[in-house]
């Protein structure tokens, strides 16, 4: 038609031109974030100034580190005057760290194993939608596997442990028709009573199927650090929900006794609970009867967690709107089928943030436990470790080989709840 | 009525913990091991080594009575304790004696119903300061700043120290021994001062030790000594003797290298036949066999053996002798004869 006419016609489209220079990638980054303003670059080359600073003056520490020495004197004359970190002392006391300086050392292979079995056990309940639900018979199982190799002695004590759970539930579930409070209650005054009467069987049979038995007397480390922070916030989850609906229940003799119980734990110190553990009730026990240390600070600490992580589930379910409790009795459920169905699924996903909260303090709180005698791994560079002739006044390498440890489990906790929210993200934001 | 039932409980507690203490030997015999309270780990005095074996001096002491009252060194329980936990442990049952750097005081001693059977180490709080200081006396350290642990005796002993000798100071409180080291080390107090045993200690783990000094001065007592609990006697005497043993072999010149020659006949010396049982019958007397003492210094030597073993000068910790020399080189160690 009349095309001549046209100076010039655009006949195909341009390729797409990046944006430029300043508009992109690195450049724009910083632009945006570190050079914004004139108050803004200021602030970040003095940031960067710090920084370098602190690398310069920290890497000839990392980098002369010795680590191959027998005492601190030696590694001194090695590094002869010059900065450098005595790391040799976390090489030679490795496994005292991680184990304590009692537990037999041809046996590190036992909690190293169950180490790796608690992988294999909380992968089902961590990612349940990567894992088989067949994994989580062995979840079941594992708590009793690895009592068993920590501890040694006679597989009879673990599977007559696991026997009593088993008949607990089994209670629990022939009475949770007729009142879920009984139920739970009569569900572990029956696995209690088989634990008794199962003492008398096992006692005998100590050396039946046994392997070496390692008292607790002889663990430490970060071991118990890990199997306090383990043992106690798994146990205090399953007891704060308890707590948590018997503070709510109209029945008032459970209710009172819920609060009376989250109110006391809570308004007490863990440590003062701690001592009680270690030096009171050794006073009220007759003489002679060695009740676990291990085991009563096991109990101390999930009492004292239970409290804290009920009241967040009370947050939970009070940040429910009525209407779901409504639907739930409109269906004709009773109470069990109403928790398990449609409450509790929605107020744990709301107290999820608050029980990471606890459970990462819980696991740093374990510490304490050094304070009590007993060789955690702060424990262990507070006493034996700065106490030997050798390594006698070595802290930075072992404090912070210590804060390292924690840090690592509890960054590792706070990313997985955060996976996990963003997982259960169900509501329309 | 809540009341009563609770006394009752804590009375018959009480019953019950004074029968059981009234045998503490018929216990540890049946045990087969000797529980024994220590610290959770004290430079020299007591700490497990690499491979988790308990040594230090306070330990040998443990070693010592285990092996005067079941023939094995090696029978003893430790069992770690903070300065919290120590006298409850005693107290309620827990361990059968107390080997851990603990002063004698009075009311330790009466009111909260132990008995201390002799003092192992005689310590007392001095002061270390740079050797760039330019002193040699504490006297001189007027106006100084002193880096102190707070809550410890060593606190009301330095105010006294300083009143007394009209001069003036300035404290830096710190909470632990570690903290002071790190504070003293930094410069933030001219002197630093806690138990002489502790000074030596701490200097021992420093850079260089040479740069410091311990001054002369000694201002308080602090004698520190294994005890047990009231109302044995019997088991107080095994293990006060058993530390007279140790004391008094060094006098008698018995060593762990001579001691089984002395021991398998008699010697000249009528005293040394007493204590190793070749003459007359003192094992007996206390409820032993006539080789309790022969054993319990076969295991670490004398006393003055284990002190040059775990703290003496040859060691890192490097203590003179000091108070802690025999009667008879001017130190104040004085065992009671065996007779």
């Amino acid at each position: 038609m009349a095309q001549e006419h046209f100076a010039f016609v655009r006949s195909h489209m341009l390729p797409e031109a990046p944006p430029p220079a300043a508009e992109r990638g690195a450049i724009k980054w910083l632009r945006e974030n570190l050079f914004s303003s004139a108050a803004n670059s200021l602030l970040t080359v003095v940031s960067l100034y710090v920084v370098i600073q602190i690398v310069i003056s920290a890497a000839p520490w990392f980098l002369n580190g010795v680590w191959d020495s027998p005492s601190l004197t030696a590694c001194r004359d090695i590094l002869d005057g010059n900065m450098g970190g005595c790391f040799a002392v976390l090489t030679e006391r490795w496994n005292q760290l991680l184990f304590g300086f009692k537990y037999p050392s041809e046996l590190y292979w036992r909690p190293g194993l169950a180490f790796i079995l608690l992988f294999v056990a909380g992968a089902p309940l961590l990612f349940y939608k990567l894992f088989p639900s067949k994994m989580l018979i062995f979840t079941g199982l594992y708590p009793f596997i690895a009592y068993w190799l920590i501890w040694g002695g006679s597989i009879l004590v673990p599977v007559f442990a696991l026997l009593g759970v088993l008949l607990g539930v089994y209670v629990y579930k022939r009475t949770v028709a007729a009142s879920a409070g009984m139920a739970v209650i009569a569900g572990f005054v029956a696995a209690l009573i088989f634990w008794i009467l199962s003492g008398f069987i096992t006692a005998p049979m100590e050396n039946v199927l046994a392997i070496e038995a390692v008292p607790s007397r002889d663990m430490g480390g970060f071991m118990i650090n890990l199997m306090l922070g383990v043992v106690c916030v798994s146990l205090s989850v399953p007891f704060g929900i308890v707590l948590a609906l018997g503070r709510q229940s109209s029945m008032p003799i459970i209710k009172w006794i819920c609060v009376v119980f989250i109110e006391f734990i809570r308004g007490v110190p863990l440590i003062t609970l701690l001592f009680v553990a270690n030096v009171v009730l050794a006073y009220f026990l007759p003489p002679g009867t060695s009740f676990d240390l291990i085991l009563r600070v096991i109990i101390m600490i999930t009492m004292f967690a239970s409290a804290y992580i009920a009241e967040v589930i009370r947050g939970g379910l009070a940040a429910l709107p009525r209407g779901q409790y409504e639907a739930a009795d409109s269906l004709g459920l009773d109470y069990a089928q109403a928790m398990q169905l449609i409450i509790l699924p929605q107020a744990l996903k709301i107290s999820i943030p608050g029980i990471v909260n606890v459970a990462v303090g819980l696991f740093k709180d374990t510490t304490l436990v050094s304070v009590i005698s007993m060789f955690d791994i702060v424990g262990m560079i507070r006493g034996p470790i700065l106490a030997s002739a050798e390594w006698n006044g070595v802290y930075w390498e072992l404090f912070g080989f210590a804060a390292l440890l924690f840090f690592v489990t509890c960054y590792g906790i706070s990313q997985y709840s955060q996976w996990l929210e963003r997982q259960l993200q169900t509501d329309h934001r | 009525m809540n009341k009563t039932v609770f006394l009752g409980a804590l009375t018959v507690a009480g019953l019950a913990a004074g029968a059981s203490a009234a045998a503490t030997l018929d216990d540890v015999k049946a045990r087969g091991t000797l529980n024994c309270g220590v610290t959770t780990g004290l430079v020299g005095f007591a700490a497990p080594d690499a491979n988790g074996v308990w040594e230090g001096f306070d330990v040998a002491v443990c070693r010592a009575v285990a092996a005067a009252v079941l023939g094995d060194a090696n029978a003893v329980e430790f069992v770690p304790t903070t300065g919290k936990t120590r006298f409850t442990a005693l107290a309620s049952g827990e361990i059968d004696m107390l080997a851990r750097n603990t002063t004698w005081t009075f009311s330790r001693d009466t009111d909260l119903k132990f008995e201390f059977v002799g003092v192992n180490y005689y310590d007392g709080q001095g002061f270390m300061v740079p050797k760039a200081l330019g002193v040699s006396s504490a006297k001189e350290l007027d106006g100084a700043t002193v880096c102190i642990q707070t809550g410890t005796t060593t606190e009301l002993n330095l105010a006294d120290f300083f009143r007394k000798n009209n001069i003036s100071y300035e404290p830096v409180p710190v909470e632990t021994n570690a903290e002071g080291q790190q504070q003293y080390l930094a410069g933030a107090c001219d002197a630093y001062t806690t138990d002489a045993s502790g000074l030596a200690a701490t200097r021992a783990a420093f850079e260089n030790p040479t740069e410091h000094v311990i001054l002369p001065e000694i201002i308080s007592k602090e004698p520190l000594g294994p005890l047990v609990r009231h109302g044995d006697n019997d088991w107080g005497d095994i293990v006060r003797w058993t530390l007279n043993a140790l004391i008094a072999s060094e006098e008698l010149g018995v060593t762990s290298a001579n001691v089984e020659e002395m021991a398998s006949e008699p010697t000249n010396s009528p005293e040394i036949n007493r204590l190793l049982g070749t003459e007359g019958n003192l094992g007996e007397m206390i409820g032993l066999d006539a080789d309790w003492a022969k054993r319990a210094i076969a295991v670490g030597g004398n006393y003055g053996e284990l002190f040059e073993k775990n703290i003496g000068e040859k060691t890192p910790i490097g203590l003179a002798r000091g108070l802690n020399a025999q009667w008879t080189d001017g130190g104040i160690l004085y065992s009671p004869p065996f007779r």
